[in-house]
Order: structure tokens, then C-alpha cells, then sequence
């Protein structure tokens, strides 16, 4: 490579850096200074700088810890759900199954539905406690239905985004399974493993790292899951499905409360910033090898 | 015009030096081969002279002039790659001709020229075809065909045999000697393989570690290797190096004495070992021998000797081909 | 597979796999039958599957709408305008960092990477009352710059992957017959890269297309795309329903096909090489 090459790239690449560096700095560094300032929207020209007070209301807030607590539920049922019920159909789809290609645009399909419809399919064809399928199914057992979101909504929210992030898990499985040498099985088979022991010793271990990082990725976008919420419940009834996305928005598009809303924003910030510094460590692992 | 010479030529990448201080005067029309064992700096040395890497310091001329800073096109050079690098996506038409494009030749001018080189290359029945629907053997000469078409000054080749199978490589050989000899155009020739730089050079470049080692005639590293390294570079099976007080004897820290040059025979002259390998190829015989006090030695005969392992043999080197090396490894003359 | 399976564990495996698929299709296969529903039928009770009066009435409905086909519009816009815009950034950038790079490059690309995990509420202050200064709410440009600095990342680090994979060696040969950076990027990279580069192409503009954040809070009406469009019936008026589904209908089928050939590009483009 000569120095040309090199002054060329350089030259290249500013483009993309220079548009993302703003786009990261810009906007952060409003939300910092707003986060220290007491300023309301529905009171311009009154923003008064009030240093961490933001910071404070908005960590002791009830709501707050009442949405931290829904953020943890959500984000951790919908890693559980999707990774388990992810590992047991990619290893399903693993196996010899005639039309498979069929059975696996049925799986994936979820997860290209636009967010708004499928929380609207959801609520409506399925969850409605009247005319919803869910209903229908229920009553024909016997059972009374379940009014999913005034009853459940949570539960309701969570169901509908592993639905959505489902095929993702699974997809990421099955590529990381199909990678899994042949030949290895075949000496576990000969060393005597049965397929549930080939299953915990040889295939677990191998999808330890994949799996590792479906959780870190979807617990980033899992922490601002969004249109779901703001489709079905609207956060309520009261705090029930409020996560801390959700709160800010209320804050900032709701109430107008800019000092707070920017305090909860960095707050988001920082949680995801945690987990992304694990995730890009893999990665960077990945790159080097 | 094809001269090419390097003066005070350095390469570092960061702190390690890879190539340090070549100086290298070669000849327009001469067919000059780098060779030496992986890592020795041989395909960079040719990728600074193409321009391809910057130098760190010294100069490159050709025909006079010194081409440092100056673009790889713009140095009327062509480069025939090791895996040939042929454009996928273009047809051999296009392949060969994509330089000329470049250049902004007119289209008739193109044609005609690509037929010319597809004509001497017997590619003409494929210049409709693309790279994947062809042979090894025919890519490479599409690559040459690329090189040939843009009449250069020299031509840079980046061992492009090497992923030929044997029979086909010596075929290559002979034709891009050929070639080279019909075109009367400078070539600079890199391979790992001694063989091929014997074969084909008119004057060999022995590189080890970066350092220029000798720089003459295939019979001239053969006759007068200039120190220990060139010695046992050239020539197949190695030269048979030997030290301690044989060597003294001879007045040198090492004397060194080919295995062709070893005349074997079950009860003549010269010194006595046991034969622990033979491998009897019907023309040749080589012996490996186990001559206490000396050490193992390697000997060629020609024909059929009849001696299996275990046998007694006397080894006789032949002293006018004695060679002598100091302690620091350099040929000791006369 | 070296050995044949036997045809009972094939059939378990497929009736199993089947059903599965089945279960987690059903909502979009439900959504799609209501569609083709009278507004009765579709709030019915007991809900029919297959046998029921057919009709076509709701599609011919959402066309007469004509803020139906605004709304694709907008989408097609605006998907489409941030993937193209992103991709003339991120060529020249991707082709740096591979063919380029230096001891930074790494760090770079996993800076961008970082980027793309910042969740946007973070931010979602500041770009309101950005836009809104400057008039950029509820305006197609502005939902098209934020979605393409939001993919951005994703479609550097794929092109990224794609470059690769191309032998340098071809890319100098390029040189040696005297191809400029840009000339060697035209004539030689982008036609080797083509299939990447669509894929690429593909696969952002569906995640464009469904995004459901910066279209929800940034569009209201004149630049909403569809994304928008179907949150707005949110509220529970049964006799929407049926049409609701054949419009939904119609705003996922393109991305489910779409969706269909860019199976193995999400694995690439969203694990950021994590996974192979």
C-alpha cells in the first residue's frame, strides 16, 4: 500500500465518520446540557440551570424504578423466551425436514413485520377479549378469556416482542448449528454419547458464543423497544407497560420536560453503553481473528 | 528502453527493515530472476520497483530516471500476478484489453492489439470467454497476455508458475523463456524455486533476508557462490558442508563440496562411511553417508552403483571443486 | 449427511417443524385471511378460517383511500432515499477500511458499530427540538437524514464484509494497468461487489421501512410513512378491522419478500460478524 492509497483513504472515509461523529456528539451533548437545566416546554423562557436536580428527581421517581422494573422484565422474558424456544426450533430446523425452506420463511417471517402491525394484529385478531382468537379458543374450553391488557399487559407487550425477535434468535442458531463440524458429532457418537448427551457436551458449548451474543444484541434493542407500547397500551393502564424508553418519551413528548426527559435519556445512555462495551469486545474479538 | 537500477533501495514496514540497502544495475532485455527462501524480500523488492509499496529510501531509475513517488501506471511497467488476478467480471477480450482502456487508446487501436497478443498466446479462440471458464494453464496466459499488450519497459513477475501442477510448470517455463527471448523485453522474474531461476535467468539475484546475497549468471552462482548462503542455495541436493579439521586442512573454517562432485566406489580412494539411504532413480544415484569424523554426506553418481544401506563406500571429492568459506561465511578465493 | 435417516424421524421432525412453523406464522396468516373478510365477518364470533364469503372489498377500499397510497409513498421515499444516500457514504468508507486500512481502522469500525447501539430515546430530545427549529419535522428529508446516519453503521460494517472478500491482487492489477482509486472502484470493486452491495441494498431497506421510532415521533402526517399510518388506527373500532388487514397487508408483503432473499444477509448485517 502506498502513501497515495493511504491519503486516498483517508479521504474516503471522512465522509461516514465526520456524519456519525455529529450525529453522536451533537445531539449528546444538548442532552447533557439540558439534563442540567430546569426547562419545560410548556414554560419557554424559564429554563433556569439546576445542575444534577434532574438526575435526582428523575432516579428517585417512583415511575422510574416502577419502569426500570418493567424494562427488566421485558428485556429479560424476551431473552429467555427467544433464546430457549430459539435454540429448540434451530435445532428442529437443523434437522431433516421435507420443505424446509417453507417451514423457514414461516419462522423468520415475524420478524420483517413491521413493528406497529404486528402489535395491532396482536391486539386486535388475537388478544381481544371479545372478538380475539385468544377469546374465541378459550371459551370454546370452557375457560374465560383473558382481557390481556388490562389483566396482563405486560405479559401481553412481552408476548408480542418475542414474537418479533423470535425468528432473529433462531435464525442466528441455526447458522451458528450449521457450522457445527459433522465430524465432531460422529466422534461423539462414537465415543458412545447418546443424543442427549451430545446435545449438553457438544452443541451447547459450541452455541455458547452465538448465544452470547443474540442475548447481548437483543438486550441492546430490546431496552427501547417502542412502537409496540406506544400502539397497544400507551404505557398504561397507569405505569404497568412503561419501560424507561417509554417513560422518557412521556417526558419529553407528553409533559414537554425537557431537563428531565434529557436527564432520563443519558441515564438510557449509559445502561446501554454497558452493555454495548461487552458487545463490541466480542466483535473486536472477531475482527482480529 | 527496459534498464533498471536500484540505488541504496531500503523497505521498512514501521521499525523492521525488510529490505536493507540494494543496489542492483539490470540490463535492458535481460531476463533477471530474485529468488530465495520465503520472507527473504524478494517479492517486495518487486513490488517497489512496480510501485506498488513505497520505498523508504533510495532510488529506482528506469532508463535513467528515478521513478520513486511516481504512480504504478505511470511507470510503463506490467506485472503478471501469482494468482494471476484476473478480472472476473470481463472476458478475456476485456481483461487483456482493460489497460489500454485506461490508457484511452481508441477502440480499433484496442482490438487490434489484444487480437496481436491473444494471436502469440494461441488465446484467440477464447477471448469471448470469462476467467472462470477456463484452465489454470490459460488464465496464466491471460495474465501475461494483460502484461504483454501494454508493450512495457519490463515485465514483473510475481511467481506465477507456482500454482501450476508440475508437468504444466515446465511447460510454462519454457514458453515464457520463449517469450521473453522473442519480445526482447526486460523481465524481472521471482520464484522460491532454484530450479526455475537456473533455468530461466540470464543473471540470478540471491536474496536472504533481505539482503542482496550475489547477484550473476545461473554458472557463475554454481561455480563461485560468493559465501555459504549462495552455496547451498544453488544447486539440488545441497552442497555437502563440512568443518572442524577437514576443514582447517584446507585453510578455512568450512570447505563446502558438491554431492555431484563426490566420486563414489565401493573400494577406491577417499574417505570411508556407511551408506544409510540410497535413492536409486535409474539415471542418478544419490547416496547419503555416514563418514565418522566428517559427518553425513550427501553423493550423486551417475548410473547404477549397486549399493544398498549398510554398504561400505569411499567417497573421493574432487579437489578442484573444493570450495573454502571463512568463519564469516564468505568464499575464500584461490 | 452421511448416513440416511430413518423415514419416521423425518416424518416426526417435519410434522414437528411444520406445526411450529404453522403456530408462528398464524398471526400474519390470520391478518391476512381478515383482509379478505366482510368488516362482519372479521369480528365474528365464532371466528371462521377458511370457509367464509371471500371478498376483495377492503383492498379496493385502501386504493381508493388515497392517503393509503400517500403514506407508501412516503415510505418508499423514504426508505429508499436513506439506503441510497447511506450506501454513496459508505462505499468510498468501506473500501478505505479494506483495501486501506491503517492501525485505527479497527478501532474506527467498532466506534461506528457503537454508534448503531445507542438507543435513540437517548437523543430523542435534542433531534426534536432540532427539527423542529428547523422545520424539519414531519418532513420526508428529515425522516431520511436520521434513518440513514441510523443505518449507516450497519451498511458500512456490511459493505465492510463484502470488500473483503475480494483479492487485493485483482485490485492492484487494476492499478498496474492504470486505474485510478475511482476508476478501480467503478470498472472493478462495485461489479465484483454487486451482490453484496444489493444485499446490503436489501436488507437496510427493510430495516428503513420498519422502523418505528423516529417515524412515529418525527411524522405526523404529510411525511408519515406507513409505519405511521397503521398506528394511527390504534384505537379499538371494530369495523376497521378488516380493512386495517388488507392494508397491513399490503405494507408487509413487499418486505416479506424482500425479507425472504435477505435471510442470510440479517445474520451478517446484525450480528456484526459475531456469528459466522
Amino acid at each position: 500500500m502506498t502513501k497515495e492509497t493511504q491519503r486516498v483513504g483517508r479521504l474516503a472515509l471522512t465522509p461516514a465518520v465526520a456524519l456519525l461523529f455529529i450525529w453522536m456528539i451533537v445531539p449528546l451533548a444538548m442532552t447533557i446540557y439540558f439534563s442540567t437545566l430546569h426547562y419545560t416546554l410548556l414554560n419557554p423562557g424559564t429554563e433556569a440551570f439546576i445542575g444534577l436536580d434532574n438526575y435526582y428527581y428523575f432516579l428517585t421517581d417512583p415511575a422510574f424504578l416502577y419502569s426500570m422494573r418493567n424494562t427488566l422484565l421485558l428485556v429479560g422474558s424476551v431473552l429467555a423466551i427467544t433464546i430457549v424456544l430459539g435454540t429448540l426450533i434451530a435445532i428442529l430446523l437443523d434437522q431433516a425436514v421435507v420443505g424446509r425452506s417453507i417451514v423457514r420463511l414461516m419462522v423468520i417471517a415475524p420478524f420483517f413485520i413491521m413493528p406497529t402491525v404486528s402489535a395491532l394484529v396482536w391486539k386486535n385478531l388475537l388478544m381481544h377479549p371479545v372478538s380475539g382468537l385468544f377469546a374465541f379458543l378459550a371459551t370454546s374450553l370452557g375457560l374465560t378469556p383473558i382481557d390481556w391488557f388490562t389483566d396482563a399487559p405486560l405479559l401481553a407487550i412481552i408476548l408480542i416482542v418475542a414474537w418479533q425477535w423470535l425468528p432473529f434468535a433462531t435464525l442466528i442458531l441455526l447458522t451458528a448449528l450449521q457450522s457445527l463440524d459433522e465430524e465432531q458429532k460422529e466422534a461423539a457418537e462414537m465415543d458412545g454419547a447418546g443424543a442427549v448427551s451430545a446435545f449438553f457436551y457438544i452443541t451447547l458449548p459450541h452455541l455458547a458464543r452465538p448465544i452470547t451474543v443474540v442475548i447481548l444484541i437483543e438486550t441492546i434493542f430490546l431496552l427501547t423497544v417502542f412502537a409496540e407500547i406506544f400502539v397497544t397500551t400507551g404505557g398504561g393502564p397507569g405505569l404497568a407497560t412503561t419501560n424507561i424508553a417509554f417513560l422518557i418519551y412521556l417526558q419529553a413528548l407528553i409533559e414537554f420536560d425537557v431537563g428531565t426527559a434529557s436527564a432520563g435519556g443519558l441515564v438510557a445512555v449509559m445502561i446501554a453503553n454497558i452493555v454495548a462495551f461487552f458487545l463490541v469486545r466480542i466483535v473486536g474479538r472477531n475482527l482480529d481473528a | 528502453m527496459g534498464r533498471i537500477t536500484l540505488e541504496g533501495v531500503r523497505k521498512s514496514f514501521g521499525k523492521y527493515a525488510v529490505i536493507h540497502d540494494a543496489n542492483l544495475d539490470i540490463e535492458d532485455g535481460s531476463f533477471v530472476v530474485f529468488v530465495g527462501p520465503s520472507g527473504c524480500g524478494k517479492t517486495t523488492l518487486l513490488r517497489l520497483i512496480a510501485g506498488l509499496e513505497d520505498i523508504t529510501a533510495g532510488r529506482i531509475l528506469i532508463d535513467g530516471t528515478n521513478v520513486v513517488g511516481v504512480p504504478p501506471a505511470k511507470r510503463g511497467l506490467s506485472m503478471v500476478f501469482q494468482s494471476y488476478a484476473l478480472y472476473p467480471h470481463m472476458s478475456v477480450r476485456g481483461n487483456i484489453g482493460f489497460g489500454l482502456k485506461m490508457a484511452g487508446l481508441p477502440r480499433d487501436e484496442i482490438n487490434r492489439r489484444v487480437e496481436a497478443a491473444a494471436a502469440t498466446l494461441n488465446l484467440t479462440q477464447y477471448l469471448d470467454r470469462r476467467p472462470r471458464e477456463l484452465s489454470g494453464g490459460q488464465r496464466q496466459r491471460v495474465a501475461i497476455g494483460r502484461a504483454i499488450v501494454r508493450e512495457p519497459k519490463a515485465f514483473l513477475f510475481d511467481e506465477p508458475l507456482s500454482n501450476l501442477d508440475a508437468a504444466l510448470r515446465v511447460q510454462m517455463r519454457l514458453e515464457v523463456t520463449k517469450l521473453q527471448r522473442q519480445l526482447a523485453t526486460t523481465a524481472i522474474y521471482v520464484t522460491h524455486d532454484q530450479v526455475e531461476a537456473m533455468t530461466m535467468a540470464d543473471r540470478i539475484v540471491v536474496l536472504n533476508a533481505g539482503n542482496i546475497e550475489q547477484y550473476g549468471s545461473p554458472l557463475e552462482l554454481y561455480d563461485r557462490p560468493a559465501n555459504l548462503f549462495v552455496a547451498g542455495f544453488i544447486g539440488s541436493p545441497r552442497m555437502n558442508f563440512i568443518g572442524g579439521e577437514q576443514a582447517q586442512r584446507h585453510g578455512a573454517a568450512t570447505i563446502g563440496i558438491r554431492p555431484e562432485h563426490l566420486k563414489a566406489s565401493r573400494d577406491g580412494e577417499g574417505w570411508e562411511g556407511k551408506v544409510s539411504v540410497a535413492e536409486h532413480l535409474g539415471s542418478d544415484t544419490f547416496l547419503y553417508v555416514d563418514v565418522p569424523g566428517i559427518g553425513s554426506l550427501t553423493a550423486r553418481s551417475i548410473g547404477e552403483l549397486g549399493l544398498a544401506p549398510d554398504d561400505t563406500v569411499r567417497l573421493l571429492p574432487d579437489p578442484r571443486r573444493i570450495h573454502r568459506f571463512d568463519r564469516d561465511g564468505k568464499t575464500i578465493s584461490g | 449427511m452421511a448416513r440416511r435417516v430413518s423415514t419416521t424421524h423425518k416424518l416426526v421432525t417435519t410434522v414437528a417443524a411444520w406445526i411450529v412453523g404453522f403456530v408462528i406464522f398464524f398471526p400474519i396468516l390470520w391478518m391476512v385471511l381478515a383482509s379478505f373478510k366482510t368488516e362482519l365477518e372479521a369480528f365474528a364470533i365464532p371466528p371462521s378460517f377458511l370457509f367464509f364469503h371471500w371478498t376483495t372489498e377492503n383492498y379496493a377500499a385502501v386504493q381508493e383511500r388515497s392517503d393509503y397510497l400517500h403514506h407508501a409513498i412516503n415510505s418508499i421515499v423514504i426508505a429508499g432515499g436513506s439506503t441510497l444516500i447511506a450506501l454513496l457514504i459508505a462505499i468510498p468508507a468501506a473500501w478505505s477500511m479494506a483495501f486501506a486500512p491503517t492501525k485505527r481502522t479497527r478501532d474506527v469500525l467498532l466506534w461506528m458499530l457503537s454508534t448503531k447501539m445507542m438507543p435513540p430515546v437517548g437523543v430523542l430530545v435534542p433531534i426534536y427540538l432540532l427539527y423542529r427549529t428547523f422545520g424539519l419535522l414531519d418532513s420526508r428529508g428529515g425522516l431520511i437524514i436520521v434513518l440513514c446516519l441510523g443505518n449507516l453503521p450497519i451498511v458500512v460494517w456490511m459493505l465492510f464484509t463484502y470488500f473483503k472478500e475480494i483479492p487485493r491482487d485483482i485490485l492492484e492489477a487494476a492499478r498496474m494497468d492504470g486505474a485510478t482509486v475511482g476508476r478501480e472502484l467503478i470498472y472493478v470493486l462495485t461489479p465484483m461487489a454487486l451482490p453484496g452491495i444489493a444485499s446490503t441494498l436489501l436488507l437496510n431497506v427493510i430495516l428503513a421501512w420498519n422502523e418505528a421510532f423516529w417515524t412515529l415521533n418525527l411524522s405526523t402526517s404529510a411525511a408519515a410513512p406507513l409505519t405511521v399510518f397503521i398506528a394511527s388506527y390504534s384505537s379499538p373500532e371494530g369495523l376497521f378491522w378488516a380493512k386495517l388487514s388488507a392494508a397491513s397487508t399490503l405494507a408487509i408483503a413487499p418486505i416479506l419478500v424482500l425479507g425472504w432473499f435477505s435471510q442470510r444477509q440479517l445474520v451478517r448485517g446484525l450480528t456484526f460478524g459475531a456469528v459466522k
